[in-house]
């Protein structure tokens, strides 16, 4: 206390402040320029007609109202995130509790899970359309057919191939929320198992009383963050269809479309709606996933 | 006695339970690990051979001919070869892919922990409204800054550049709030002893709590790294010059010349995009995976 005083506190504190604005400077600067302002411009461009510079809600209105591609690459990606994130987190939290166990290797099996992430999709998107899902001489029909199972046209079929992109978001994503969900239940006291096991608790219900409720604030994390990487969903519908294959219409997300009706349209007033509309989809369904947080998941203070 | 043989009961339920847990991670894991298998035999075939019905398991022909003596150790790669003639600029997309990562990695590091310490350590006015700007933008979609973005690459004229790939990943917001978590939990003393020794605030940063700070900017950076990795829309835009793209922007559009490149080259490709991540990740296998883990719990 003494010391305090002794440095005079209006001073100091003046050049903590100087200190601390300057610390901040580079990020804030940063997020300012390449982030908020931004955004801001994006809404404005999605406000304004491209050839006539006239601002107003055409690009929305033509969005909602004339472009059956739009409505298509919502149903897309509705899909594919409900094709996705249920499966995917099932797996992810059933080989977390399956590793959870005291089992030699359980590294070496993490490890091998968590492979797909250090590959980037665009590799991975590849080596699934051509030697995996190939319907003739891809590996995959060749296995379904030794159990006696006709496979379909992975890739080429418009009412399969959404299913295939799911196939290999999971496999690419499960290591990923495994290792959180892993370190979640790890991260629970044994206590708790030692007394559930003393009072004659089956493995299940230890499952279902104790780790679920433990971890849900971490699988409630994972479900929202599945979510909103699938409603972006961009690279494997890219790698897997292009615009003038027959499979295109079937794969194209709201974010593929953007990229197209940007870029290759080059008409970034429209684009920009898209994404919006993409942000606003986003928000909602995290808004509506918060609603049910506090119906399911437990905080322990 | 029968304690003894209780627990011995259990021990064997036990086993018995491990060896059903090991025979579904056994066979999921070749599920993970197949595809891997499938690309690399698939990059030693020819083309007829890649589009056999059924598939053949092993390649036969080019190692025959290597075998045999009919052709020299070379040509076994020699997919890989007519690939890299071919895409002779391969050696370009492993420096630009690797120059993005490894700005990004710095600029982030750097970048928000500094912000860190300031608004984990410092009092100013309007912290609180300042670090919501970070905090907002942890929900953006990127894809939503990105037409803006591209038009400042073009009038900065960073196009078709390392800079350009870079350029969105100056700052971050997910790396401010992950480096805040934890110099907020580094203790007060450390930096109020070092003041009273006559430190500022950048020599308290800089030599006693950045250095402490090791695992979670190791995480950072691996986090950062995957990231840049996996992008794919941002290299396609801003660089948009074959010779400027990264590995993953390449991949799509090697992937496109289909007439050029067949199953067998473009799996060689894949292996050769693959391969640099793949080792260090089998090195550095602890850090990454707990890395990934305590960007995750700590978000």
């Amino acid at each position: 206390m003494k010391q305090k005083t002794l440095h005079r506190p209006g001073k100091r504190s003046h050049s903590e402040w100087a200190w601390g604005y300057a610390f901040i400077a580079p990020t804030i600067l940063g997020l300012v320029i390449l982030n908020i302002i931004p955004f801001f411009q994006s809404v404005w461009l999605s406000l304004q007609d491209k050839y006539t510079g006239r601002p107003g809600f055409g690009n929305y209105i033509r969005m909602f109202t004339q472009d059956g591609l739009f409505w298509r690459s919502n149903l897309n990606t509705l899909v594919f995130t409900l094709l996705t994130v249920p499966v995917g987190v099932l797996l992810s939290l059933l080989f977390a509790s399956l590793l959870n166990h005291n089992i030699k290797g359980r590294n070496v099996y993490r490890g091998i899970f968590f492979l797909p992430l250090v590959c980037a999709p665009a590799a991975v998107a590849m080596v699934w359309r051509w030697v995996v899902f190939n319907s003739q001489s891809g590996f995959l029909n060749y296995l379904l057919s030794k159990i006696g199972i006709t496979g379909p046209n992975w890739i080429t079929d418009p009412n399969v191939v959404m299913f295939s992109i799911a196939i290999v978001a999971i496999w690419s994503s499960i290591g990923y929320d495994m290792v959180l969900l892993l370190a979640g239940m790890q991260s629970i006291p044994k206590v708790y198992y030692e007394a559930a096991k003393i009072d004659g608790v089956s493995p299940l219900q230890q499952f279902r009383y104790i780790t679920i409720p433990l971890v849900s604030p971490t699988l409630f994390f994972v479900i929202i963050m599945r979510t909103m990487n699938a409603l972006r969903q961009f690279d494997l519908s890219f790698m897997f269809a292009k615009d003038t294959d027959p499979t295109f219409p079937a794969v194209q997300t709201l974010i593929y479309l953007f990229y197209r009706e940007t870029y290759v349209k080059l008409n970034p007033n429209y684009g920009s709606a898209i994404v919006i509309w993409t942000l606003l989809l986003i928000l909602a369904l995290t808004a509506l996933q918060f609603r049910g947080e506090k119906k399911w998941v437990y905080y322990d203070n | 006695m029968p304690n003894q043989v209780a627990t011995v009961r259990t021990r064997k339920k036990i086993k018995k339970g491990n060896i059903v847990i090991h025979c579904v991670l056994i066979v999921a894991s070749l599920l993970m690990i197949l595809p891997f298998v499938w690309m690399v035999l698939a990059s030693f075939k020819t083309f007829g051979e890649s589009i056999r019905i059924p598939p053949l398991f092993f390649p036969h022909s080019i190692p025959g001919k290597v075998f045999s003596g009919e052709k020299g150790l070379g040509y076994l790669f020699t997919n890989y070869q007519f690939v890299l003639q071919r895409v002779d600029y391969f050696g370009q997309l492993y420096w630009n892919t690797f120059a993005m990562i490894a700005g990004r990695i710095l600029l982030a590091v750097f970048t928000s922990s500094l912000a860190a310490y300031a608004f984990a350590k410092l009092n100013f006015p309007f912290k609180n409204f300042l670090f919501s700007i970070v905090l907002v933008q942890l929900m953006m979609p990127n894809q939503i800054f990105i037409v803006p973005q591209f038009q400042m690459t073009v009038s900065l004229g960073i196009n078709n550049s390392i800079a350009g790939l870079i350029f969105p990943g100056l700052v971050s917001a997910f790396g401010t709030f992950f480096m805040r978590q934890f110099y907020k939990g580094l203790p007060n003393e450390l930096s109020e002893s070092a003041m009273l020794d006559g430190c500022n605030h950048w020599q308290i940063f800089t030599r006693i709590l950045f250095p402490l700070t090791k695992t979670p900017v190791m995480a950072l950076s691996i986090f950062t790294a995957v990231f840049a990795w996996s992008d794919l829309m941002w290299p396609l835009i801003v660089n948009p010059d074959n010779h400027q793209a990264t590995l993953a922007s390449a991949l799509s559009k090697i992937q496109l010349m289909s007439l050029v490149f067949k199953t067998p080259h473009l799996m060689a490709v894949s292996v050769l995009a693959m391969i640099p991540m793949i080792v260090l990740y089998l090195v550095f296998q602890k850090q990454f995976v707990e890395g990934i883990a305590m960007t995750g719990l700590k978000a």
